[in-house]
């Protein structure tokens, strides 16, 4: 752990297996494996996982875990309203809005003066579906850096959803297949739709129904939204369909009659990631910071220290030296981009499957 | 640039012609004249930029990036242009003007002299977004590679006047960029452009295969056929052309089937084609007078130039089927017999060693035109009989009519080869069937030290009916043994597994795989769910087709 002593302090949390911990609150956050006490930042399955003695998060992403795992994913629920201070043992915990999806939060940890952010991951993009990612100014700031390259910066999201509804237009009778990610990324996407004027139905693949739900149960308004299964193939003609990204290779996917394959994700920006997962709309559309916004937020916090979790720490720990910050890598694993969990872990996988294998069984 | 730059993005993603064709058209029926005109010759291959080159591309970037971030940026993306339009710092202050205009890159990049071709470019490169920046990158070094064929592009424009693409050849091969005055006639807006290019590209007459039932009503003797030569089409045209001043000047062009001119890969055929008029007839290289085999030919194929070693070993060669201009005359009117008698007096008169006649099959009866191709080197064919893959047979009062007209022209393949084969590795395929499997690598089984193992000898993506596809796409996924990226390896073993018959038109030797072989044109013949894979074929099978001295 001498690695772990940049700060000159000790410092407010270590790693052990289940990944960041505070000794000092005796508490992980978004730990890998069970553990008795965790906070978790927002609702992704490789950040919020299921068998811990006690969670406190948003009163959001508490109720994901349990449309996800079940009534039973936790001991105990701790809901924690954005802003508001909770003391554990030694420390104060104050979750901040992070902009990633409908419940997402950044940790700020207060311990004798000494002020620690865990983002847990964050975009600065506006989305309608979850509230705006808010800079709180800390001594050291805990960052994801999935696209931490300068190559990646993502265009305005609005434009994205014009290449759909552009392409809808030059091929009405083909049905526009989307991969976009069951929690946070579909939603937003469908508002998006929304807001860009189209008011048709738009088809869900069985994965993506119970989350679509929950945001309208949380006041969001994403229109007529119906199932894929159980629909003609005559009736799929011309439609918007979401779907996760694995459902496009899927049997699932055969049912459409010659569709438009769409993905939505920050790694559509690179051709080579596009083409590998068979896209041929490519829309770039991400629920994590891209690389001026996490050099702009690093900035921003004021922090004289970086910890990068996971994603590309190699390019964002060396810009932190050119900046004058020092910064250190974790190389937390577990986490990953959610578009490529889905595609090629288990837990991804089983996301999907019950609902994929449900329908195109026959 | 930019709406430009949208259309390269669609069109590189886009594996369905019909839906490229779309795309194209779309662009040109929303994008005012002169920047359409420019795109329609960046996609066709009519520009070209000589003083930017990658090296000068490195030298921007590295004088706005930090060399790690680049280097590591580099690393992950894989292509200098998109790496460079991605980074591209954005100037703190935006600059006071509009992002360029295709046409204004193309004519301003033209008029600007070598050592102010990077400012321009920088200057560009700071206006434009990402997807700007890379097809700005991407035109200026000329490496555009978006699948788009010359064909293609006309096709679209012929669209956007309901013409046929033909028509659209015909008048094209004079015409220079940015088209305006074609543009103008496809939309019905202005006269048909004088074609001034002595040389145009005439569409070529294409035939059908030959259905088995098809010999029991046509009578031979309204036929006649010719060999059908291992090589590719293409069609040789020459003229002389008057400038203003009163100076003539010849051209001489070489045109693949689908109108992309070839010229530049093959001066040793320019040289001869000294007539006026166009021929239409075989690519092939001829050594001491015999044919070689197409993989011989794959040397000169698909270059942009040509060495003077290759020239020197690898001499190309036309074998002419028919000729559709002399002089000034427009023979494709004529019957086939017409033209052909016009053809024989053409090429003797010519005497011209690199173009020689491809010779009619006499056939009193379908029995031995049969015969013929089942034997082609007993049948006239002679040393250069391995050299023929099949017969062409024609109508002998048909004009030579472009596209492909029903019942005219008929192409009879020789058999192919056969071989069962084992399905090893399955990838999903693109479009259509990008969620199913349907790209099948397959071996053939020979001796190992640990007893007998198979080994990939070809690849295969069509020849399977939909139901055969499905039925494919349900085994590989229900016999996955291993996954490597989008490949799935498929369960092999000698009791369990799929046994393909994979239909072929020829072996070479090859040190690219694994085998030592490579297949020409394979293709799925039968699903034999009958055989188990250790009834499938050895290698020595294979080995014994081979050409003697491949």
């Amino acid at each position: 752990m001498e690695a772990m002593l940049l700060s000159g302090d000790a410092p407010l949390f270590t790693l052990t297996d289940a990944g960041l911990y505070c000794p000092a609150g005796d508490f992980h956050i978004d730990p890998v494996r069970p553990v008795p006490r965790a906070v978790v930042t927002h609702g992704h399955s490789d950040h919020a996982r299921s068998g811990h003695g006690a969670v406190l998060a948003t009163p959001e992403t508490l109720a994901i875990m349990a449309v996800r795992y079940g009534e039973g994913f936790t001991g105990q629920r701790q809901p924690a309203a954005l802003g508001v201070r909770t003391n554990i043992r030694d420390v104060t915990v104050t979750l901040h809005p992070a902009g990633h999806v409908l419940g997402s939060a950044q940790v700020l940890v207060e311990h004798r003066g000494r002020r620690w952010v865990v983002s847990g991951d964050y975009k600065r993009q506006s989305d309608p579906t979850a509230a705006g990612f808010e800079p709180v100014a800390c001594d050291v700031f805990v960052t994801e850096a999935t696209f931490a390259l300068p190559v990646f910066r993502h265009p305005p999201a609005e434009g994205e959803i014009g290449k759909l509804l552009d392409s809808l237009r030059l091929f009405p009778e083909r049905p526009h297949i989307v991969g976009a990610y069951a929690l946070g990324k579909a939603q937003r996407l469908i508002a998006l739709i929304r807001a860009a004027g189209h008011d048709a139905p738009i088809l869900l693949h069985g994965a993506l129904i119970r989350l679509c739900d929950l945001y309208g149960a949380f006041g969001f308004d994403l229109g007529r939204l119906e199932p894929v299964a159980g629909r003609a193939k005559k009736d799929l003609a011309g439609h918007i369909v979401l779907c996760p990204p694995s459902a496009t290779a899927d049997r699932w996917a055969q049912r459409f009659p010659d569709p438009v394959t769409a993905f939505a994700s920050g790694w559509m920006r690179v051709r080579a990631r596009a083409r590998q997962r068979g896209a041929e709309l490519p829309l770039i559309v991400s629920d994590h910071a891209d690389w001026d916004d996490l050099c702009a937020t690093i900035l921003e916090t004021g922090a004289e220290e970086v910890w990068v979790t996971h994603g590309q720490e190699d390019a964002l720990c060396h810009w932190c030296g050119l900046a004058g910050i020092r910064a250190q890598p974790l190389n937390l694993i577990g986490y990953g981009d959610e578009d490529e969990a889905d595609a090629l872990t288990p837990e991804g996988a089983a996301e999907t499957a019950p609902a994929a294998t449900g329908e195109a069984g026959a | 640039m930019n709406r430009f730059a949208e259309l390269l993005d669609r069109l590189a993603y886009e594996p369905r012609r019909n839906a490229k064709i779309a795309l194209v058209a779309d662009y040109l029926a929303h994008t005012p004249d002169p920047d359409r005109g420019y795109a329609l010759a960046a996609l066709t291959g009519a520009l070209s930029f000589r003083d930017a080159k990658p090296a000068m591309i490195r030298a921007l970037i590295a004088a706005r990036a930090d060399p790690v971030l680049f280097a590591l940026s580099y690393d992950y993306v894989g292509d200098l242009s998109e790496t460079v339009a991605l980074m591209w710092p954005v100037p703190p202050v935006a600059p006071n003007r509009p992002p360029p205009h295709l046409a204004e890159v193309v004519e301003t990049l033209a008029a600007t002299h070598r050592a102010a071709v990077p400012g321009r470019i920088a200057g560009w490169l700071d206006g434009l977004d990402e997807n700007g920046r890379f097809a700005l990158l991407k035109l200026v070094t000329g490496s555009l590679r978006i699948g788009v064929s010359a064909r293609l592009a006309r096709t679209a424009l012929a669209r956007l006047g309901g013409l046929e693409a033909d028509a659209v050849e015909e008048v094209w091969h004079g015409l220079v960029p940015p088209y305006e005055p074609l543009f103008a006639w496809v939309e019905g807006r202005g006269p048909r452009p004088d074609s001034i290019d002595p040389a145009p590209f005439r569409p070529p007459m294409l035939s059908h295969a030959l259905e088995e039932r098809d010999m029991e009503t046509l009578d031979p003797a309204d036929f006649r056929a010719e060999w059908k030569w291992d090589g590719i089409r293409v069609e040789a045209a020459g003229g002389a052309a008057t400038s203003r001043d009163g100076e003539i000047r010849r051209v001489a062009r070489l045109y693949s089937r689908t109108g992309d001119d070839i010229s530049a890969a093959f001066p040793d055929l320019l040289a001869a084609i000294s007539f006026d008029g166009a021929l239409d007839g075989e690519l092939l290289v001829l050594i001491e007078g015999r044919v070689q085999p197409f993989s011989v030919l794959q040397q000169r194929l698909n270059r942009k130039t040509v060495t003077a070693k290759l020239l020197a070993e690898y001499p190309a060669h036309i074998r002419a089927y028919d000729l559709l201009a002399e002089g000034d005359e427009d023979l494709r009117a004529l019957p086939f017999t017409a033209r052909r008698a016009r053809l024989e007096a053409f090429v003797a008169r010519l005497e011209e060693p690199r173009i020689d006649l491809s010779p009619l099959v006499a056939f009193p009866d379908w029995e031995t035109l049969t015969a013929a191709r089942a034997e082609p080197a007993t049948h006239g064919a002679g040393a250069d009989g391995d050299a023929v893959e099949g017969v062409m047979i024609k109508r002998a009062a048909a004009p030579y009519l472009p596209g492909r007209p029903k019942g005219e022209w008929y192409k009879w393949k020789r058999d192919p080869f056969a071989v069962d084969a084992v399905l090893m590795y399955a990838q999903r395929g693109h479009g259509k069937r990008s969620s199913f499997y349907s790209d099948y690598t397959f071996g053939v089984w020979r001796a190992a030290e640990a007893g007998d193992e198979l080994v990939p000898v070809g690849k295969a993506y069509f020849g399977f009916t939909d139901e055969e596809l499905k039925e494919i796409d349900r085994f590989v996924r229900k016999h996955t043994v291993g996954r490597f990226g989008p490949v799935r390896e498929v369960v092999h073993t000698a009791e369990t597994g799929l046994v393909i018959e994979v239909a072929f038109e020829g072996l070479n030797r090859s040190t690219r795989h694994k085998s030592g072989l490579a297949m020409r044109f394979p293709r799925v013949a039968r699903l034999r769910w009958d055989k188990r894979p250790a009834d499938a074929d050895r290698i020595e099978v294979l080995e014994a087709l081979l050409p003697a001295g491949a």
